[in-house]
């Protein structure tokens, strides 16, 4: 088992109770022997910050098909500059119509994987992208 | 049935058909895989012959159209009689932007209402709430207060038209607003026929929106049907609902059981709060998923009606062949609409409806093909519901009442589909009932395993989606989407306010604290619940009251 001390947290923001997708990347990430932390649903922005935190993530992963990306995913970005998680790599995926991916990306977060995504892609960009706390990717 | 020395000459044929014609053939040409199955993994055979069905029984297993176990349809003429009520799931941005997405749907032929609400009201929040933000008329309408409800409605032939509302949680609380709305419109409330979902069990299962946990959930919903059959003869309290249930990931049996087993608990908590059954059980309807397997969706929609009839009849000794049947809407599957190649979508939605269709549907929604981006422009919605006309009046599927009736493999397809979820439907008896089922996360984890394995499906290419894991690329011109106007949510939450200002905001605070009383006692809260919309309580208000009365749900988060 490659990186087995990467730690990530597969998160719900907003109140959509769509978990399917978020459960299966969390089964997957797991499968492949990442350390998963699942936070549960109907996540605020400042709940899943503080759980990066506490739990000290390597990585967020964020499922969200509410259409509310724009309001609360810039603002979980800023709350974790704010809480110098400011290293912590932030992917997401969901309903997120391919225009409102570039302002996405401006706001810090690093991927958007959109419906479709193969568990493949996901598991091995998490591989590339995420390295434990201290190392450089 | 078929005698034994029949069915001896029958197996002998096929014993001598695979030893000679089929062998050659293999020699020939193998088959395409060593096993075939269905989209949730049922394995089906090569060949479906009569002595497949050794003890079948036309008359008990089929019976004729209308009449027990209703196999074949609950009306004897079907479509030949009325089609299905074509219905399209709508709602979004502010009440008037739904109010003329409805009117524009009635005009094109559309024949029932269904509205869609955001998860701020779903999940009882009012719009200036801080869980709200980003969220207001987001995936469905924003509705706050009465007046909110009033404009959504407004023009509208509420005394000849039905409306669906997908809503469950704060259900009483929507109910209440749409009977006082239509009480100020000059229509009576005998004269209101429709649909809440009020499915709370599917929620702790699936959808998840809730508010109070389950067991008081179960409390409201008997309030909610003791209200109803007293006051809305036209007004089906709960539509058991299977489709969030599949779109979280569920098989097909998983669907069908999981929301008979829902149905049984309901109709226990209706005999518990001192109905008989035959006062309420005529108005349970359902409410199905239809994935693209063609024959286990229809298998599914048959094997459905024949278990529920036995289940109302013999476990709940009902009487009234009207409580026997189950009456269902569908909807095409959410979940399998592809975000490459969105053209594509329509073909999918029109095989999902027509397996509707064959399996005897009473109403319809088609998705739009760009709904994996955003809800449905005009456009789209228009093409899904020229779908449904289109398998209406050309297709030729409505001249006859279940046209698969007899096949061979739909017959041993609904058998099996059937047995299946007798099994499960046992299990969760073992357990309890669903609501024990619920707090123990059974059906939760069932689905869970079964959307993983799914999953794994695609990833190992044992199951094809055409455009994402075969004939992938390259994207056909991108469509256009529904942008949901950013000031939506201001004005929405500056009429909230201003409503607040100007009501007499005495007589709120009287009716909240008459609610919680009811609560906190015992009694039927529905009526309360009506004299807090009566005095412009909003959503978000009545909702803490139960919340105080209850507590919150919290759901353990287990992958």
């Amino acid at each position: 088992m490659p990186d087995s001390k990467i730690r990530i947290v597969i998160a719900k923001p907003g109140l959509d109770g769509h978990d399917r997708g978020a459960k299966v990347v969390a089964r997957a990430l797991r499968d492949a022997g990442f350390e998963v932390i699942y936070t549960g649903l109907h996540q605020t922005p400042e709940m899943i910050a503080n759980a990066a935190i506490q739990e000290d993530a390597d990585a967020v992963g964020l499922s969200i098909l509410s259409g509310a990306h724009m309001t609360l995913l810039p603002r979980l970005m800023d709350l974790l500059r704010q809480k110098r998680g400011g290293e912590i790599v932030v992917f997401a995926g969901g309903i997120i119509p391919e225009e409102d991916i570039s302002a996405l990306k401006t706001s810090g977060i690093s991927e958007i994987f959109p419906p479709g995504t193969s568990l493949d892609v996901i598991v091995r960009w998490v591989r590339e992208h995420v390295k434990p706390h201290g190392v450089k990717a | 049935m078929i005698d034994p020395k029949q069915l001896e000459e029958l197996r002998q044929a096929r014993r001598q058909w695979e030893a000679t014609t089929l062998r050659g053939s293999l020699e020939q040409q193998p088959e395409r895989a060593l096993r075939f199955s269905t989209l949730s993994d049922m394995e089906i055979a090569r060949l479906y012959a009569p002595d497949d069905l050794p003890a079948f029984d036309p008359a008990r297993d089929l019976g004729l159209p209308g009449e027990y176990p209703f196999t074949r349809g609950i009306h004897s003429t079907m479509y030949r009689g009325r089609l299905w009520t074509m219905r399209q799931f709508a709602g979004f941005g502010s009440p008037e932007d739904s109010n003329r997405r409805f009117h524009y749907l009635l005009e094109h032929g559309q024949t029932g209402l269904s509205v869609a609400f955001d998860m701020p009201t779903l999940m009882g929040y009012d719009s200036d709430h801080a869980r709200a933000q980003g969220e207001v008329g987001r995936e469905g309408v924003a509705v706050d207060t009465l007046e909110d409800m009033e404009i959504l409605f407004r023009g509208l032939p509420l005394d000849r038209i039905t409306t669906s509302m997908t809503i469950n949680a704060p259900a009483n609380v929507l109910l209440a607003m749409y009977l006082v709305a239509a009480e100020r419109a000059g229509f009576r409330r005998d004269q209101l026929g429709g649909t809440t979902q009020t499915d709370m069990l599917k929620e702790f299962i699936a959808q998840k929106e809730w508010i109070v946990p389950p067991r008081p959930s179960m409390r409201l919903i008997q309030d909610m049907l003791a209200f109803g059959t007293r006051e809305l003869p036209r007004w089906n309290i709960i539509s058991i609902s299977g489709y969030h249930i599949r779109e979280a990931g569920a098989t097909a049996v998983q669907e069908l059981a999981f929301t008979l087993a829902d149905g049984i608990a309901y109709v226990q908590a209706g005999l518990d709060a001192g109905l008989a059954v035959d006062q309420f059980a005529p108005r349970l309807s359902f409410f199905f998923d239809c994935h693209n397997d063609l024959f286990e969706e229809i298998a599914k929609f048959r094997a459905a009606r024949r278990l529920w009839s036995r289940i109302m009849r013999e476990r709940f000794r009902a009487k009234s062949p009207r409580s026997w049947w189950l009456r269902f809407h569908t909807q095409t599957a959410g979940v399998s609409l592809t975000a490459q190649q969105p053209q594509n979508n329509i073909v999918r939605v029109t095989l999902q409806a027509l397996a509707a269709v064959l399996g005897g549907t009473q109403s319809l929604h088609t998705n739009s093909m760009d709904e994996t981006y955003a809800l449905p422009t005009e456009e789209a919605v228009m093409i899904a519901l020229r779908t449904q006309q289109i398998i209406a009046y050309e297709s030729g599927a409505t001249n006859t009442v279940d046209p698969l009736g007899g096949s061979y493999f739909v017959e041993a397809l609904t058998n099996r589909v059937e047995a299946e979820a007798e099994a499960y439907i046992r299990k969760i008896d073992d357990l309890g009932g669903m609501v024990r089922a619920v707090e123990l996360g059974y059906p939760q984890r069932e689905i869970a395993d079964a959307s993983y394995r799914y999953q794994q499906q695609l990833e190992r290419r044992e199951k094809i989606v055409v455009g994402i894991n075969e004939f992938a690329g390259p994207d056909v011109q991108p469509i256009q989407i529904l942008r949901i106007d950013p000031q939506v949510e201001r004005r929405q939450i500056e009429r909230l306010q201003r409503v607040r200002k100007e009501r007499d905001s005495r007589q709120a605070r009287r009716a909240l604290d008459a609610l919680q009383r009811a609560g906190e006692r015992g009694e039927n809260t529905m009526d309360r619940v009506v004299d807090c919309v009566r005095a412009a309580a909003t959503v978000g208000e009545i909702c803490d009251v139960f919340r105080t009365v209850y507590g919150e749900y919290r759901e353990p988060a287990i992958i």
